[in-house]
């Protein structure tokens, strides 16, 4: 179980590491940056899927379902779009070769 | 319970798949190592969605994988579609998703009626708010960027009302929590939350999209971690929590790159308020030919093009690049400058010059490039307006005083390429036009930077 003060360590500590992380990301970068967040949280589908396997009513399924619907959208998209711009960043070396 | 449950299968690559997300964020911070992290972190999230089948007391596995199915393949046809100039808006859409599906953990959590105790039930109830407000919201930003509308509604007395809206969701979440409310309340409560994010988003104007669009994705991280404490997952409140800081963090950058405050940014307009009065610009433009703009930088030892948004919507990169290839075989040395606002959002020009081919080396940051302007023989401003206007440096009555620009003004000669003689995107009249020392060269962007190739190479 997380529960109680250690789940308010683990919210802690891992707001210090998303700050860290962005603190010296070099502006160039900020874009595929902020879609690559986005994609990370699309980890919501895990949630979705744990709420829709355990629905029982029409409403829970229909709603769960919406979910996980959204919830893949967003785990997918961010990641084909982050991919494809960081994919476009090369440097000079890189291009002759 | 044994060492090899199924339990502690699902906890542990619950913990590799955070751990992997961390890496992966860390290695997409350097252009070197970026084009990997994202792939570090996809695997993350394979391995976190496989396992999760495994989840003990589980059902409905047609249902989602029919889900899993359809909105992946949707989401894949379109992000490989979408143009890079239509990168934001598509961000905003999928951050909208993922608000939207933390938005209905929680609704299934309450509806369920589950007990959760208050702590529970209060993040609960708070992470489908958040959820709520950022999927209307992102679909509002989606709207507004992809040209789908127009409009920028406002009304008088709308801040007060948005505020009263919030206080009475919030109310009704604490009711909900308290109570133990029945299913009307619940549905109240989210039909409240969802008209929140759209009432929040409308006043705002698209050039502040941006900073919106990076509000809602913090925001999203924030309602992932929320349900993830409702549903005892740590890879969800890892993930979300990490989400929500950095998003937080770069929202703030992003605002003031602009030189804009978050608060001014959310409960004030800009973009279609009134041009202040700044001072009288005197002076006149001056015209120049493709020809002669080509033989100064043919014979120039250094060259610094600022490009904007306006290059970009002519489609101009690819033939900038071809002109920058050029020069560099003549043995000029070009560099690319970037504001941190080109484009629609930070580091947007550089994905789309990334696009042209453009080596990320030879594209320099604002605090780089700007002590160079005076060594430059030219700088050349394609599709630029008010990052490069020197009345941010000296006129306090101007709207944008105070915001960083690029010193183009500084430079030995200004070359503008430019469409016609009009403000900017902002309607601030540009000082720098006005210099002595810069000519404007009226044209198309893509047009203008294919006659100044055929000018240097017919030299």
């Amino acid at each position: 179980m997380i529960d109680g003060f250690i789940a308010l360590y683990i919210f802690m500590l891992a707001a210090f590491v998303g700050h860290e992380i962005i603190g010296k990301v070099p502006a160039i970068l900020h874009t595929p940056l902020m879609s690559g967040s986005n994609f990370v949280h699309g980890i919501v589908l895990v949630g979705a899927m744990v709420a829709l396997g355990r629905a029982e009513t029409t409403l829970e399924l229909t709603i769960g379902f919406i979910g996980v619907f959204l919830g893949a959208g967003n785990a997918v998209g961010g990641y084909v779009v982050t991919e494809r711009m960081l994919e476009m960043f090369k440097s000079s070396k890189e291009k002759k070769s | 319970m044994s060492f090899f449950s199924l339990e502690n299968l699902i906890e542990a690559s619950y913990f590799l798949a955070a751990v992997l997300f961390i890496f992966g964020l860390k290695r997409m911070s350097s252009p070197v190592t970026a084009r990997g992290g994202i792939v570090w972190a996809g695997a993350g999230m394979l391995v976190a969605t496989v396992v999760t089948f495994l989840y003990p007391g589980m059902g409905n596995y047609a249902l989602m994988m029919v889900a899993i199915a359809t909105g992946g393949i949707l989401a894949w046809v379109s992000g490989k579609k979408v143009a890079m100039t239509d990168m934001p808006q598509m961000i905003a859409l999928y951050n909208g998703m993922g608000g939207g599906a933390a938005a209905a953990i929680s609704a299934v959590e309450l509806f369920g009626g589950g007990d959760h105790g208050v702590v529970f039930g209060a993040l609960a109830v708070l992470g489908g708010m958040i959820g709520c407000v950022s999927f209307s919201g992102s679909l509002i930003a989606f709207a507004k960027l992809q040209g789908l509308m127009k409009t920028t509604v406002r009304f008088p007395g709308q801040q007060v009302f948005n505020l009263l809206l919030l206080t009475a969701t919030l109310f009704l979440a604490g009711y909900i929590v308290t109570q133990h409310a029945e299913f009307n309340y619940i549905v109240t409560f989210f039909v409240l939350a969802l008209i929140l994010g759209v009432t929040m988003t409308l006043p705002i104007g698209g050039a502040d999209m941006p900073v919106v669009i990076s509000l809602y994705n913090a925001l999203t991280g924030l309602a992932v971690a929320f349900e993830g404490f409702v549903l005892q997952n740590a890879a969800m409140i890892i993930a979300g929590t990490v989400v929500g800081a950095a998003g937080s963090l770069l929202t703030q950058l992003m605002a003031k790159a602009m030189n804009r405050s978050l608060a001014n940014v959310l409960f004030s307009g800009f973009g279609d308020t009134p041009v202040a009065e700044g001072s009288e610009v005197s002076g006149s433009m001056k015209p120049i030919d493709a020809t002669d703009v080509g033989v100064m930088m043919a014979f120039a030892e250094k060259v610094l093009i600022i490009p904007g948004y306006g290059m970009a919507v002519a489609q101009a990169q690819h033939k900038v690049w071809e002109l920058t290839q050029l020069l560099i075989k003549r043995g000029v040395d070009v560099k690319f400058t970037i504001h941190p606002v080109a484009g629609r959002m930070p580091g947007h020009m550089n994905v789309l010059l990334a696009e042209a081919g453009v080596p990320y080396d030879i594209i320099y940051d604002q605090d780089e490039i700007n002590p160079e302007f005076p060594t430059a023989d030219v700088a050349l401003v394609i599709g630029a307006n008010d990052v490069v206007n020197p009345v941010a440096r000296t006129d306090p009555a101007s709207p944008i005083y105070g915001m960083p620009i690029l010193d183009a003004d500084k430079a030995k000669n200004v070359i503008v390429i430019k469409r016609g003689q009009g403000a900017g995107f902002s309607g601030i009249e540009n000082a720098l036009f006005f210099l002595d020392h810069t000519r404007m060269l009226y044209g198309d962007g893509q047009e203008m930077a294919s006659e100044l190739i055929q000018a240097i190479k017919s030299l």
